[in-house]
């Protein structure tokens, strides 16, 4: 498998503190690749650097060899990487089809028409993938009365809008109920599996990483500790030290630490 | 000379005391509730009065200080009183509708004090003890000058006190952080609210208390100081204190100094020193992200206008149309004064409503239009149409200019960046007297013989403002539209499915301008004649008032909005207390209708079709 997205050294300080320090890997095509830590191990500040929201202090980012470093994020969306947020990110004012209708008519490069009607622009691509995450059924509902767990599904929609090679979910099942948590992950991976993007996601759920994940990244301190398959990390001596002063990973699966999808 | 600039800055000082006496109860009410007070000017009239029949009653050095103390107290319970009666009931609309219930309250303030003070400036007394002048590098200093400036940093430590070692003041900077949270850990919102009220107006009454030695106490204070205290507070930063004492030190000096170099200055130096603080610090000096947003309330989809709304408005466009067959002269004018108000309000509301950009300068834009054309009559010679297209290309190019400014900020503080563009226009054709004809205006501007005929015009005026209408609410439903309202609703996912949302904010702001142009264009020619009152705030917030009376979160809502404005003030103006009838107009409709007079009718319909048998 040949390797989709690069980090090279990725570095990033906050006045004395290192948050992420040379981290290096790479995304390979069809893969679906967690990257878990502790809390305050850098995941969301390595994350935000991929995509342009946080401009690193050393290190580059390259999509199939392009050098993305320090790209707005919105450039970085158009070479096709998509994210979904840990809180989503919809528009609350739009209905669920709206809501995809929006990235398709970004894509299409017609945000600047000042006389089509939105609301009938690209419907039937935007049912078509509001179809692919089991949700065609909310299409004409107000992003606003969806619960939790289907803002998530249409945030996936919403991302998979442009056809990305590339999509970056951070922390997708935050908040979720661990049935939920299941179902979305168990969609996510058929969508790798049929269409062959690469799926970089941060996780805290160990459940949902080892069932999934081909591969997983340790980060710890801002350092990447450990990188290997789910068996192998969980063999990992260091990653047991780090997780749980020597415990297993796999006997924390059921109790994940929550932090997310609450907003402060 | 070094003593007359001594003297100059303690000028200064002293004027930046009262200043921040206002400045940082507005502040204060601001950080923990959210309101932009436009009333905060009122108490500060009020003060002034309540102090000036105080301190000519009392005698002697504690009957004038006891004077300013009770003037304070008393402005504080009125601040209590306007929260707990108005406010407190409508904390839950959507941002910035408590803004139209608080100039319901200016209006009423204004009448009430004309009916208890008279119209005639009072000069009050001067401080006994402090009644003489210093002599200091030789300069005369009033000793009373000297006493503002100890008093001004005195209130910033007792604030500084009171925010620091009591569980009150613990409460109030928490809740400026993050009210929701506050609320959370169970403390009881109403007190907090009404208490900070009531310590906001005290100061704000203190600071006009303050001023009855120094300045005549009269009826235009109110709208007077409330620019300014805006101005320093979000030059400090929404909510801080210290910001709010260090910016008035900074207008306050600055004005001083300002003065001899150029004596105009005065009128637009405030707004130019913000506009280059917020275009540096978005936030102002002390100011955090988190500061900039009130309560929002989600909104609806946008739905396509069912029949019945189409055949509504169709019969509506069709009796516009017939109305110079009604024609008594007087209804053709009340007709185009509607159609240039809808079009203005509706323009404003692409901005504010679509676009989540608060605008309070949003006149400017209007003026332009209107003397564009003006101008392009009278210096240029153009015939009235072409004069007509100007209006709206030159409020474009201004919309251009100050909109590349404004659409970096977001919330309370574009809302200010706005302002102080109008304010400079304003400045501007004021002072310009050469061309603008300032003060004077510019008269005789009538449409072409062809359309001298008052009907003819309607009809003019009837195609070009229903054509902005339409115009706007394509754009609303356009993908452009769109993208306007989903930067309002997230800016972070619009940037995330690949948006440039500036350069999109951009352009709503000058597509708004231009519209605003249009509406102006048609009114000058309507009147004969422009004012610089047509961009002063006055007429700004005239226009965020139709926006949120008739509902932000509709299309339609500017419409009612616009009609209701024009139709009551064309009523209450002939009235006597027109103001303070028009006041409690609009504290009826805020208080009876909180999403505005479109939420209200939309609510009726729903009751309607629920009572009627299935």
């Amino acid at each position: 498998m040949s390797a989709v997205l690069t980090i090279d050294k990725l570095t990033k300080r906050f006045g004395g503190l290192t948050a992420v320090s040379d981290v290096s890997f790479a995304l390979k095509a069809g893969e679906f690749l967690a990257l878990i830590g502790p809390n305050g191990a850098g995941k969301t500040t390595c994350f935000n650097m991929l995509n342009g929201y946080i401009k690193p202090d050393g290190g580059t980012v390259a999509l199939k060899g392009r050098p993305i470093t320090g790209l707005a994020p919105r450039a970085v969306w158009r070479l096709g990487v998509g994210r979904t947020f840990q809180i989503t990110q919809t528009f609350a004012s739009m209905t669920v089809a709206e809501n995809v209708q929006m990235a398709l008519i970004s894509h299409h490069r017609r945000t600047l028409d000042l006389f089509s009607r939105a609301s009938r622009l690209y419907r039937a691509e935007a049912e078509a993938l509001l179809s692919r995450v089991g949700m065609l059924g909310e299409a004409d509902r107000a992003a606003t009365a969806l619960a939790y767990g289907d803002l998530k599904r249409l945030e996936l929609a919403v991302a998979l809008a442009h056809a990305p090679t590339v999509l970056l979910m951070d922390e997708p099942t935050a908040g979720m109920a661990q049935a939920e948590r299941t179902a979305l992950m168990a969609l996510v991976a058929d969508i790798v599996a049929a269409e062959g993007l690469s799926v970089l996601f941060t996780e805290h759920d160990m459940d949902v990483v080892f069932n999934h994940a081909h591969r997983v990244l340790v980060l710890n301190r801002g350092e990447l500790i450990a990188e290997g398959t789910g068996e192998e990390i969980r063999a990992n001596a260091t990653v047991q030290a780090v997780y749980l002063g020597g415990g297993t990973l796999s006997s924390f699966g059921a109790t994940p630490p929550q932090n997310g999808g609450v907003s402060p | 000379m070094m003593g007359f600039y001594f003297a100059q800055l303690l000028t200064g000082l002293a004027n930046a005391s009262s200043l921040f006496l206002i400045a940082s109860g507005l502040s204060i009410i601001f950080g923990v509730t959210r309101v932009v007070n436009f009333a905060h000017g009122s108490l500060y009239m009020l003060g002034a009065y309540i102090a000036y029949s105080l301190v000519t009653t009392l005698p002697g050095v504690f009957g004038f200080w006891t004077g300013v103390i009770l003037a304070a107290v008393a402005t504080a319970f009125i601040g209590a009183a306007i929260e707990i009666l108005i406010l407190r009931r409508i904390y839950h609309s959507p941002e910035l509708f408590q803004l139209v219930a608080t100039f319901g309250v200016v209006l009423i303030v204004q009448d009430a004090a004309l009916a208890i003070w008279g119209s005639e400036d009072l000069l009050g007394p001067r401080a006994p003890l402090l009644d003489r002048a210093v002599r200091i590098f030789g300069e005369p200093i009033p000793e009373y000058d000297l006493a503002l400036i100890v008093i001004g940093p005195v209130v910033l430590g007792l604030i500084w006190l009171l925010f620091q070692r009591t569980r009150w003041g613990i409460l109030v900077r928490a809740a400026t952080q993050d009210r929701e949270m506050v609320g959370a850990l169970g403390v009881n919102q109403h007190v907090l609210f009404t208490s900070t009220f009531m310590v906001g107006s005290f100061l704000a009454g203190l600071g006009g208390a303050l001023q009855v030695p120094r300045e005549s106490v009269n009826l235009l204070m109110d709208l007077n100081i409330i620019g300014q205290a805006f101005v320093v507070v979000v030059i400090g930063g929404m909510g801080s204190v210290t910001g709010a004492f260090v910016a008035a030190v900074i207008i306050s000096v600055a004005n001083a100094f300002g003065v001899l170099v150029w004596p105009q200055i005065s009128l637009i130096l405030p707004f130019l020193v913000m506009a280059v603080v917020l275009i540096v610090r978005p936030y102002g000096l002390f100011g955090t992200p988190a500061s900039a947003h009130g309560a929002s309330v989600p909104e609806a989809p946008l739905r396509a206008m069912p029949p019945a709304g189409i055949a509504v408005a169709a019969i509506v466009a069709v009796g516009a149309a017939l109305l110079p067959l009604a024609d008594d002269g007087f209804l053709l004018v009340l007709g185009i004064d509607l159609l240039v108000a809808m079009l203005f309000a509706a323009s404003l509301h692409l901005l504010m409503g679509v676009g989540g950009m608060v605008s309070f300068g949003h006149a400017a834009y209007f003026g332009l239009g209107a003397y564009a054309a003006a101008l392009a009559v009278k210096s240029l010679g153009l015939p009235m149409l072409p004069a007509m297209l100007l209006g709206p290309v030159a409020a474009a190019f201004g919309a251009m200019v100050f909109g590349w400014f404004c659409v970096r900020l977001s919330g309370v503080y574009l809302a200010m960046l706005t302002l102080a563009a109008a304010q400079i226009l304003w400045g501007i054709t004021f002072q310009w007297q050469s061309v603008t004809g300032g003060d004077d205006g510019i008269l005789g501007v009538w449409p072409a013989r062809w359309a001298s005929d008052r009907a003819v015009y309607f009809y003019i005026a009837l195609a070009l403002c229903g054509a902005g209408l339409l115009i706007i609410r394509r754009i609303a439903h356009s993908p452009f539209g769109y993208v306007l309202r989903g930067g309002r609703d997230s800016a972070l996912r619009a940037e995330a499915i690949g948006i440039d949302l500036k350069a999109h904010q951009w352009l709503g702001f000058i597509l708004a301008g231009a519209l605003a142009g249009v509406a102006g264009s048609v009114f000058v020619f309507s009147k004969g004649s422009v004012f610089p009152d047509t961009l002063a705030i006055g007429h700004s917030v005239d226009g965020l008032i139709m926006v949120l009376l008739g509902g932000v979160q509709s299309l339609l809502g500017p419409l009612f909005g616009a009609a209701a404005f024009v139709l009551i003030e064309d009523w209450v103006m002939r009235l006597d207390h027109w103001r303070a009838i028009f006041g409690v107009i609009i504290l009826a409709i805020v208080l009876l209708a909180p999403d505005g007079i479109a939420g209200g009718v939309g609510r009726l319909l729903t009751l309607l079709r629920l009572r009627r048998p299935a």
